[in-house]
């Protein structure tokens, strides 16, 4: 997947992080994820630690801002959540600057930011310096069961082909003179979404059929096995033994 | 005469809501031999082509490809022997990368390592696109994912090509590029079309299926010189061309 990847999160490069094996980096992000969550939510500094340390990580990736910071954006219901949690949780109030908020939800509502950060910034990381077939690829060698890793990897390949499709329908409708402007719009709008998922479905069929049609039986070959060297491991899982040391220690202090 | 490698003998299909697509088909295509099969819409020939490699089975008559019985025992080997390019590439290339892609039908048949990639390297080179190995199908030009598309198949090392409608959508660079294409590559072709210059210029062989029988059987250009018979089963040639 060389060239034009616009529309995708992968960008190429060539940091170890890029060359750590798929199945590793994921493991060593699912693996970080949990110890995050399992840090008491009390322990914002041992939080805004491992914070400091997945920005650290997302930044080694040497990928530019411009195109990390839109893909952050995913975070951004939570971060409404967080902030509205101080000012509608119940319990002993505080004073915080100007206003009067529960302590509960000031708590609840800062770790959430924290870990729900640390969770994106991780998923960035993963999502830029892994292609989308080398994700496939390690959900495969993970031995996620055949049928959700043929799903994600149809959902790659089929997704720009789909919006293509929305796309040109709704050229087609402006082109008739219609304008999404009021409710009466909406019949409009949702038998082109019924339209679309038929097609849709229609093409699953198809592309059923070529599969059959060149000796598919139910499971996915495996063409190019995935391997890692024991420091590779070292280096992907790093984050998570952090954590997994933070965690500990603030559970034991 | 050698074994026919398609041979079908009585071939009969009723879709199970009723619709009676073919009536009694016969159809022998030898080795080498280059096919097209003409007709107009709705005159079975999809439903034809999908008896070829067995994912329909004929209510009535039987399927050999090079001597074997399509049955529900042989699938895998028929699927080797035949290969379908279907007439949408976007339904044929399903795997992220076009390497994967071709390697999938290969890979099914139990290839694996360094044999995989011989296989994978020989077809993308068959139809000239070894460089877009490493592409996503979604990032390559029609014309390219066509021919990708015929690689595929070729990767299986079938005995016969079929292919649906391999012109439509074409620019005309592309339309001749994967004309000569399929005549440099060595396999028996069968060629379902509605692009009737096309049929003369790459298939000596010509049948034409109408109504779900088989109503002409011949020369491709005699076929088509045949101006009453061409109308009487909605062919025509385009304006200005003429045999």
């Amino acid at each position: 997947m060389g060239s034009g990847h616009t529309a995708h999160l992968h960008v190429d490069g060539t940091t170890a992080i890029h060359r750590l094996a798929p199945h590793v980096k994921l493991v060593g992000l699912v693996a970080f994820v949990l110890l995050v969550v399992s840090v008491p939510a009390t322990a914002r500094g041992a939080l805004t630690i491992l914070l400091v340390l997945a920005v650290g990580v997302l930044v080694a990736t040497r990928v530019p801002a411009r195109h990390v910071l839109p893909r952050l954006a995913v975070e951004l219901p939570f971060v409404v959540f967080a902030v509205v949690l101080p000012f509608v949780a119940v319990g002993p109030q505080t004073q915080l600057g100007p206003f009067t908020v529960s302590q509960t939800g000031l708590d609840a509502g800062i770790a959430l930011l924290l870990k729900g950060t640390c969770g994106v910034v991780a998923a960035v990381t993963f999502a830029v310096t892994t292609r989308p077939r080398d994700l496939v690829r390690a959900l495969q060698h993970l031995r996620v069961p055949d049928p959700l890793v043929v799903i994600a990897s149809f959902m790659v390949r089929y997704v720009d082909v789909v919006l293509d499709q929305m796309r040109r329908m709704r050229v087609a409708r402006e082109s008739r003179g219609f304008r999404a402007s009021s409710v009466r719009a909406w019949p409009a709008i949702a038998s082109s979404a019924g339209a679309l998922f038929i097609r849709s479905y229609e093409r699953g069929e198809r592309v059923h059929l070529a599969m059959v049609s060149r000796g598919w039986s139910g499971s996915m070959p495996v063409t190019s096995p995935l391997s890692a060297t024991s420091s590779q491991w070292a280096v992907a899982l790093l984050p998570a033994i952090v954590a997994a040391v933070v965690s500990a220690t603030v559970r034991l202090s | 005469m050698s074994v026919p490698v398609l041979d079908l003998e009585g071939v009969a299909y009723a879709y199970p809501g009723g619709h009676q697509a073919l009536f009694g088909v016969d159809l022998h295509v030898h080795r080498g031999e280059r096919v097209a099969l003409l007709g107009p819409n709705g005159a079975g020939k999809t439903t034809l082509v999908l008896h070829l490699n067995g994912i329909l089975t004929p209510g009535r008559g039987s399927v050999t490809v090079s001597g074997l019985p399509v049955n529900d025992g042989n699938l895998l080997e028929v699927r080797r022997r035949v290969g379908i390019v279907f007439q949408d590439p976007d339904d044929q290339l399903f795997m992220p990368t076009v390497r994967d892609d071709v390697a999938f039908g290969p890979a099914n048949l139990g290839l694996r390592g360094e044999e995989l990639e011989t296989r994978v390297g020989e077809a993308l080179a068959a139809v000239g696109v070894s460089d877009l190995a490493d592409r996503a199908p979604h990032h390559l030009s029609f014309g390219q994912r066509r021919r990708v598309a015929i690689a595929t198949v070729l990767a299986m090392n079938p005995e016969v090509l079929v292919l649906d409608e391999p012109s439509s959508n074409l620019d005309p660079t592309s339309r001749r590029e994967l004309a000569e294409i399929l005549r440099s590559i060595d396999v028996t072709i069968l060629m379902v079309t509605h692009d009737l210059p096309y049929a003369v210029e790459l298939c000596e062989r010509a049948v034409v299926l109408s109504g779900g029988t088989l109503v002409a059987d011949g020369a491709t250009r005699e076929v088509l010189a045949d101006s009453s018979f061409m109308a009487r089963h909605r062919l025509e040639l385009p304006v200005g061309f003429s045999i």
